[in-house]
């Protein structure tokens, strides 16, 4: 394997990736059985991260483990696993949208609920997902103009990503819509309904 | 149950025990006390488990009184601090008679004290952990004036004593900081890797626990860099050298986003961490190479 792998410091481990989907399979080798000492796994855009308690795992070691670990493909995962989520697609950006890609609204919303999506990585905010899907045709721009707010239950595009604003925040994301999903409960065993690998298929509400 | 009931919170008072490590994947960001060594001596001064919940007090302001007797020990940040009207030394466990009134001054020197409680600070943890974190919105709120936090059974058979305890005040002077290079230098002009090292640095008033703010002369982008653009997104660790686009260094804190777009230059030595904690602003920071 010839990844590009740097260290953060005495606490992480950086390995650079040439595509999302080597993000997810680099991501998913590494989470499957860590040494101790590993404290999170984290997929970004073209990264993962590995972060370390230095104190019990030195980095050195953590490099060698790192470049030792096979990838572990997530492409044959069951799209029955797939979260559903209903949508009420009346976005103040539809018609932006639809503008900027040349198509209808009703366009806009076929590409939206015709594909599974996958979530790439969380950031931005807890259980903030970022969903990728190959065959979408809904890359957009960020609004030139970020709003102050956007309410919890947001559904957005955002270059070549769709999210879901899991409380209310600010956000330059171009809105498509609302759903009464909740993505985040820090009360629940597991808080964040999104995680990295996970497929997910938006769903028209009536 | 023992409670505590704030009299005067100060500017910004906040329950922290070590943080909710382990979630990033998610998007939780790490929090916890920034000047962890400094709660854990608290916690072991009154005979808790070094992770413990106790209060990190930012500057000083903070007062009030606990309706049951209580060992305590204040750390941290060195300043005047009080019990019923008595000066009590820093880095020390202190009893206190129910009702007795505590009192933080400002801190003459560092910026944080840690206000430990036998028994722990017992507010419902969240994510496993009761720290507040300011840039998430997870855990317990700032503390205010009239709060009233519960205080967990202290365990005094567990009782380890400290022997030794380090007595005396943060440095107030240039305080020099091992750093290691990377991961993302190479956005930046040797020039600017090298001047990281040779010039001086002053904390910013613009920080917080999300990150310290550096001052001074700004580093530069290289030509490859501004060819590449924009980073994607990565994944961010606690004491990143972040650099966005004015070229001044933000060192991330506990509370720093799990991911940023901006390159890292280089990152503090974990074991030197803490010491951005009780940096106040305009004071002078020198960076060396990390072993």
């Amino acid at each position: 394997m010839s990844r590009t792998v740097r260290t953060v410091g005495d606490r992480g481990v950086l390995v650079d990736c040439a595509s999302m989907d080597e993000v997810l399979a680099v991501s998913a080798g590494l989470a499957d059985d860590p040494p101790v000492g590993v404290v999170d796994v984290v997929p970004a855009a073209r990264s993962v991260l590995v972060r370390i308690d230095p104190t019990v795992l030195p980095v050195d070691r953590a490099v060698d483990w790192v470049r030792r670990t096979p990838e572990r493909p997530t492409g044959g995962v069951d799209v029955d696993d797939a979260v559903v989520i209903d949508v009420d697609y009346s976005g103040e950006d539809l018609s932006d949208v639809a503008r900027f890609l040349a198509c209808t609204e009703r366009d806009v919303v076929d590409r939206h609920t015709g594909t599974h999506w996958r979530v790439a990585f969380v950031g931005f905010a807890p259980g903030f997902g970022y969903l990728v899907a190959d065959d979408a045709g809904l890359t957009v721009p960020r609004r030139v103009s970020p709003r102050t707010s956007v309410p919890a239950g947001t559904v957005g595009l955002a270059g070549e990503f769709t999210g879901i604003y899991p409380r209310s925040s600010p956000g330059g994301w171009q809105i498509l819509g609302h759903t009464d999903t909740v993505l985040w409960d820090p009360a629940a065993a597991e808080p964040a309904l999104l995680r990295p690998g996970r497929l997910v298929r938006f769903r028209e509400s009536i | 149950m023992t409670a505590l009931t704030v009299r005067t919170a100060g500017p910004l008072s906040t329950v922290q025990d070590l943080g909710r490590p382990g979630h990033a994947a998610i998007g939780v960001p790490s929090s916890g006390a920034l000047d962890r060594s400094a709660l854990r001596l608290g916690n072991r001064l009154v005979g808790n488990a070094e992770g413990a919940a106790g209060i990190e007090v930012t500057v000083g302001g903070l007062s009030g009184s606990f309706d049951g007797d209580v060992w305590i020990a204040v750390t941290g940040a060195w300043g005047p601090v009080t019990v019923g009207g008595r000066a009590v030394d820093i880095n020390h466990p202190v009893r206190m008679v129910a009702g007795e009134h505590l009192e933080i001054g400002m801190a003459e020197a560092g910026l944080r004290y840690y206000l430990a409680v036998a028994g722990g600070i017992a507010v419902p943890p969240v994510l496993g952990s009761r720290s507040t974190d300011l840039l998430s919105g997870t855990g317990p709120a700032v503390l205010v004036d009239g709060d009233t936090l519960p205080i967990g059974q202290a365990h005094p058979e567990s009782m380890r004593p400290v022997d030794i305890s380090p007595w005396g005040r943060p440095d107030v002077g240039v305080v020099t900081v091992p750093l290691f290079v990377g991961p993302r230098d190479d956005w930046f002009t040797p020039a600017s890797v090298d001047a990281l090292f040779t010039r001086t640095w002053t904390l910013s008033p613009a920080s917080n626990r999300v990150g310290a703010r550096l001052e001074g002369t700004p580093l530069e982008r290289s030509a490859r860099a501004v060819e590449w653009g924009e980073l994607p997104s990565e994944g961010m660790v606690a004491g990143a050298l972040q650099v966005p686009p004015s070229g001044l260094p933000t060192v991330l804190l506990a509370d720093h986003p799990t991911t940023g777009g901006y390159p890292v230059i280089a990152v503090v030595a974990s074991a030197s961490l803490d010491r951005f904690a009780q940096l106040r602003p305009g004071q002078e920071i020198r960076f060396r190479h990390g072993r």
